[in-house]
């Protein structure tokens, strides 16, 4: 019969020591998995943050106000910049809205222009250094009342949209006014999806669009617009959901019938083109009767108009609020 | 598979699974859930629930494609674990977003599609949790244990429903998931047409073969 084991009892590894090592092997592969694990969540699931250091805007003027016009909201604290700038929804970055801040962040606006055209007197091709020559910038704070039921409050610095369309004289055919947002894959690479129709278009009627709460919004916090905001040039309506503040703007055109708007086409039955803040006319898939203020726990009630109702509600008097949604 | 090894593989599972909610809670913690943590939260714990569930159902094609039969092991931890985040995922949501209103829950769960469906899936899930115990499995009997957890099917199709749901328009992530899950359950149907055919062509052969 041959011998099972040619191994001398001296070589084995004694019992205590085996299983010292293996606790301390597992111990070590335990931690190391564990370490893997919280760095994957990491890499997929990062809240944002980071710096804002786009350039400080000159002369700007804080306008003198009781508050009646609905210049500046007082008694509610404005959202932090760092949330501002790093919850943005700009489906040309991203989907996400913590992703937009990282992936706008090399956006090049050197050579910008703005065409305004169509039903106008004086059409014009703007730079940008002329486009906001046309009125000096002024500090609004408005409420922002996204469509998701979030909300924050802004310090923007622009001018009234009325003063760029006196300045080009619309025709009496003007009844409505459109605006494109750039289309440029390269620059912006959300749009080599189809998640939306590209360019993203927005739309006003001429009366909304020369209401003097309505702002083309070059800056915020008194510095100039950051990429993920919109930059260089947005417009800002803070009695209208957030999508119809079209951002990163190439060309206005003064038209005679309602233009198309990007999330009307994309869902007719709950995007209107109106999209007025309404807390009593939900969106058929969440309610609208309340919203989450950025920078606050629990949710507030959402205002008609978010607020602004007694200066924008005689624009819609007489209409039904809940077909034109 | 030694049985200390299958102990350590289980606490292996056991800690992993448990990673991101204790990076989840050590934010929160922290103030570091971004501008709208409430949502955040609710995002993550809703989007782990969706991952376990279809890990959960990873393991049994896995096992047979595999022949690895000891990572059975792993199911019930996973299945738990799915459990758990869909729980935690309400438990934001009510406490929250819905300020612990038991009123303003019901009424806005009445209204919106997406959160009944969503319900659904984690109401089917508690029966799951409750018979996971071995001492479980021994009273149903393997047979009507086997039909009752048939039901975390229901719980990930309503799951990856609810998502899809709520999407506004970018619907790739649910869709990915939609077909992680349509892929594993169709490998399931596969399986059971197939078995189904050969418990049917066996006895002929046999009857065959004596001839």
């Amino acid at each position: 019969m041959k011998e099972p084991n040619r191994i001398s009892p001296r070589e084995i590894t004694p019992a205590a020591t085996y299983f010292n090592r293996r606790t301390f092997l597992q111990t070590g592969i335990l931690a190391a998995s564990a370490v893997a694990t919280g760095l994957v969540y990491r890499r997929l699931n990062h809240p944002a943050a980071g710096k804002v250091t786009t350039a400080k805007i000159e002369g700007l003027t804080s306008v003198a106000t009781n508050g009646n016009e609905g210049f500046r909201v007082v008694g509610e604290a404005q959202t932090s910049l760092e949330n501002i700038t790093h919850y943005n929804n700009f489906y040309e970055f991203s989907t996400d809205k913590e992703e937009v801040a990282a992936k706008a962040a090399n956006f090049e606006t050197k050579g910008w222009q703005i065409s305004v055209e169509g039903l106008v007197r004086k059409p014009r091709i703007f730079s940008l250094a002329d486009f906001l020559k046309i009125s000096p910038p002024e500090e609004r704070i408005y409420r922002m009342r996204c469509v998701e039921a979030w909300s924050m409050v802004i310090p923007w610095a622009g001018f009234p949209l009325s003063r760029l369309l006196e300045a080009v004289e619309p025709t009496s055919d003007a009844k409505y006014v459109a605006f494109e947002t750039l289309f440029d894959p390269k620059r912006m690479p959300g749009q080599r999806s189809g998640v939306l129709d590209w360019p993203y278009v927005e739309g006003l009627r001429l009366d909304e669009a020369m209401h003097p709460l309505t702002l083309l919004a070059s800056g915020l916090y008194g510095r100039a617009l950051p990429p993920q905001d919109g930059a260089p040039v947005r417009l800002v309506v803070p009695w209208k959901y957030g999508f119809k503040g079209i951002k990163s703007i190439v060309k206005i055109k003064l038209v005679a019938e309602q233009p198309p708007t990007t999330w009307n086409l994309a869902g007719p039955n709950e995007y209107g083109f109106y999209a007025n803040v309404n807390p009593q006319v939900d969106h058929p898939r969440w309610s609208q009767a309340t919203e989450q203020r950025i920078g606050e726990s629990g949710r507030r009630p959402t205002l008609m108009f978010n607020g602004y109702e007694e200066q924008v509600g005689h624009l819609y008097a007489g209409m039904d609020l809940r077909v034109n949604f | 598979m030694t049985e200390s090894n299958l102990r350590f593989a289980k606490l292996l599972v056991l800690v992993n699974a448990a990673v991101p909610a204790t990076l989840l809670a050590w934010d929160a913690w922290q103030h570091k859930l971004g501008a709208n943590p409430v949502n955040f939260a609710i995002r993550t714990t809703g989007m782990l629930a969706l991952i376990f569930l279809l890990l959960t159902l990873l393991v049994t094609p896995l096992r047979k494609l595999s022949g690895w039969n000891w990572i059975i092991f792993s199911r019930r931890t996973l299945g738990l674990y799915a459990f758990f985040y869909a729980l935690a995922h309400f438990l934001i949501f009510f406490g929250f977003d819905r300020a612990f209103s038991v009123s303003s829950t019901l009424a806005e769960m009445a209204k919106r599609n997406y959160l009944i469906v969503g319900s659904l899936g984690l109401f089917v899930m508690v029966p799951l949790a409750v018979t996971s115990t071995n001492a479980m499995i021994k009273r149903l009997g393997g047979k009507r244990w086997r039909a009752l957890h048939r039901l975390a099917y229901v719980a990930a199709i309503a799951g990856v429903i609810h998502y899809y749901m709520q999407v506004k328009a970018d619907v790739r992530q649910p869709l990915a998931f939609a077909s992680v899950l349509a892929i594993l359950l169709g490998w399931r149907l596969m399986e059971s047409w197939r078995q189904q055919k050969s418990a049917r062509t066996e006895p002929n052969h046999k009857s065959e073969v004596v001839k």
